[in-house]
């Protein structure tokens, strides 16, 4: 926090309050990296917060527009980056919804169950955060401790800890490995018993609570006028939830609850997402009961790869093929799609516009966490304090990678 | 099951100045022109049969070299009903629209990127400045004619020359 400037010295006889302009960020490690914030404030009360945004910008949805369908996926496990798995099972959707094909039902389970796990990953690392920003860091350590656990699981099944890039159009890259289902069973065994910890750990200390109950409450219809999605919208008492409301690939399978809360503070918006674990939780034990073995990757030699790799050597139109989608990537018919999914920050839309060539005319991406974040700047929550600011940030749980695009 | 989404009567009340677009099959998608747009969306919102609360993406599209050029698109979904829908608004040079923040608090920011990416202004908006870029940059980098790699200045040596000033821009290769 650096820059202070005294805009305004009040005309009060005494002279002793004046209106100051502070920077927060873009350093600060609560902002959750590279946030900068225009505080206007008087004393320690905020009276106005403008936030700066865009120092991350990559210019994502330019770049799409000179990739091919393929290499933009990589570019989606830089939006959200603690959930790229769901960042790509958006895209792939919409790609498909072009297509109009769809992924074998084991890849769609692959999907959902990757999904699922690095939303447990996303919402843990906010569990931990939320409380670190306001003061307590301990529950953190252990958050990453379990968050570990998520990325090992990963890294058997694509080979990366983060940036999986593991979904394909029409699938998925490669199946599961060998014995990696009884790695996430054993997964869910742990984590079952620990994810009451951290209740325990922040959920009734009284300091916590004093942080985070009743400051930044937003009512429903607030929350919808601001756009706010996923669990930002579910702790204001609005119930929606598109893996219920309007299911992709195989939720309409799973049985789940959707998490509403009444309040919309800061603390029911940690709290939907610690119950939301649990959910998840249920979710990838029914991935891995229904799951069948069969094909991953859609049978199609003008979309993906041959999954059988010998039948490069002996047929020469296998050849020809793969040497057509790897040098000019394969062409998607004229149209547009909108698809929208529910990722663990809110809806992630995918609106793409294709011009019948092999690179997408127009991307636009429906970042959930630069919508989310609009809501800092809504003066009707009861943020009065420089601290309520910090755990508003930390509740909105904006990732600036995604806010920035 | 889901009623089929009641587009005929969006056309009727409008009478000619909402079109329904034609080859788009993904959902139900209108034409609107920038001066009936504010009108459409509040009767989208507070109609009891549509009931549109919940304004998910505002987007901009550049056509370059194809006329109208510009073209913003909402999506908007309805959280009690489950209908989501696209008004696209066609946009001349020099391209501006109304605003809608008045009637969605979210697209204050949505306007803001629309505006600092492809430099459609706003009438009416509250804080219309750019959003990702500086403040002082100069163009509008999701436009087709803007290069991938940007304009060469003294922080971008690898970028392309500004049109008018000899050789062709390397952006346009890659």
């Amino acid at each position: 926090m650096t820059d202070v400037n005294i805009i305004h010295e009040s005309n009060n006889e005494d002279g002793l309050s004046r209106e100051v302009l502070m920077n927060l960020g873009p350093q600060h490690p609560s902002t959750h990296g590279v946030l900068r914030l225009l505080l206007q404030m008087d004393g320690e009360i905020v009276k106005r917060i403008e936030p700066h945004i865009g120092l991350l910008h990559r210019g994502t949805e330019k770049l799409c527009e000179s990739f091919t369908y393929t290499q933009i996926f990589p570019l989606t496990d830089r939006l959200d980056y603690l959930c790229q798995p769901s960042n790509n099972l958006g895209y792939a959707l919409a790609v498909e919804a072009l297509l109009d094909i769809k992924a074998p039902e084991r890849a769609q389970y692959i999907r959902v169950l990757m999904a699922e796990l690095s939303r447990i990953s996303g919402h843990l690392l906010i569990t931990g955060a939320l409380p670190m920003d306001v003061g307590a860091i301990t529950t953190l350590l252990y958050t990453m401790r379990d968050r570990e656990m998520i990325m090992d699981l990963m890294e058997m099944i694509s080979g990366a800890r983060m940036h999986t890039s593991f979904c394909r159009v029409g699938g998925v890259r490669e199946d599961l490995p060998e014995g990696c289902v009884e790695r996430i069973i054993e997964f869910c065994d742990i984590f079952e018993q620990r994810i009451t910890d951290y209740e325990d750990l922040v959920g009734n200390n009284r300091v916590f609570l004093a942080r985070v109950e009743n400051v930044g409450n937003i009512t429903g219809e607030d929350a919808i006028a601001l756009g706010l999605s996923g669990p930002c919208l579910r702790a204001s008492g609005v119930d929606w939830d598109i893996r219920r409301d309007a299911p992709y690939e195989i939720y309409d399978r799973l049985d789940f609850n959707v998490i509403v809360r009444a309040d919309g503070d800061c603390y029911d918006r940690w709290k939907c997402r610690v119950d939301e674990m649990v959910e998840s939780l249920k979710m990838i034990r029914q991935c891995v009961a229904q799951m069948q073995p069969g094909p991953f990757l859609i049978a199609d030699p003008k979309i993906a790869f041959p999954v059988n790799k010998d039948l490069l050597a002996h047929s020469m139109e296998a050849q020809i093929h793969h040497f057509k989608l790897a040098a000019e990537g394969f062409k998607v018919p004229k149209g547009e799609v909108y698809t929208a999914i529910e990722a663990p920050k809110g809806e992630l839309g995918f609106y793409i516009i294709s011009d019948g060539t092999e690179k997408p005319f127009r991307v636009k991406i429906r970042a959930p966490s630069f919508v989310n974040l609009q809501a800092l700047t809504d003066r009707t929550t009861n943020m009065k304090y420089l601290a309520d600011v910090i755990a508003m940030i930390g509740s909105l749980d904006p990732v600036m990678k995604e806010v920035d695009k | 099951m889901q009623d089929p989404f009641p587009l005929a009567n969006i056309i009727d009340n409008f009478n000619g100045r909402v079109s329904v677009a034609a080859n788009v099959t993904d959902m139900p998608c209108v034409i609107v022109n920038p001066q009936d747009l504010v009108e459409l969306c509040l009767f989208l919102r507070d109609n009891e049969m549509f009931k549109f609360n919940f304004m998910a993406d505002i987007g901009g599209v550049d056509f370059y070299p194809n006329l109208p050029r510009y073209q913003l698109v909402y999506h908007l979904y309805s959280i009690s009903l489950g209908w989501r829908l696209r008004i696209k608004c066609p946009l001349d040079e020099p391209p501006t629209a109304p605003t809608i923040t008045h009637l969605w608090t979210t697209a204050n920011w949505h306007e803001r990127e629309a505006y600092d990416m492809f430099g459609i202004v706003f009438e009416g908006h509250p804080d219309l400045r750019r959003i990702y870029m500086w403040q002082e940059f100069e163009g509008w980098p999701m436009r087709r004619d803007f290069p991938l790699r940007g304009y060469k200045d003294k922080y971008n040596p690898f970028g392309a020359e500004r049109p008018g000033e000899g050789k062709s821009p390397i952006g346009d290769i890659l």
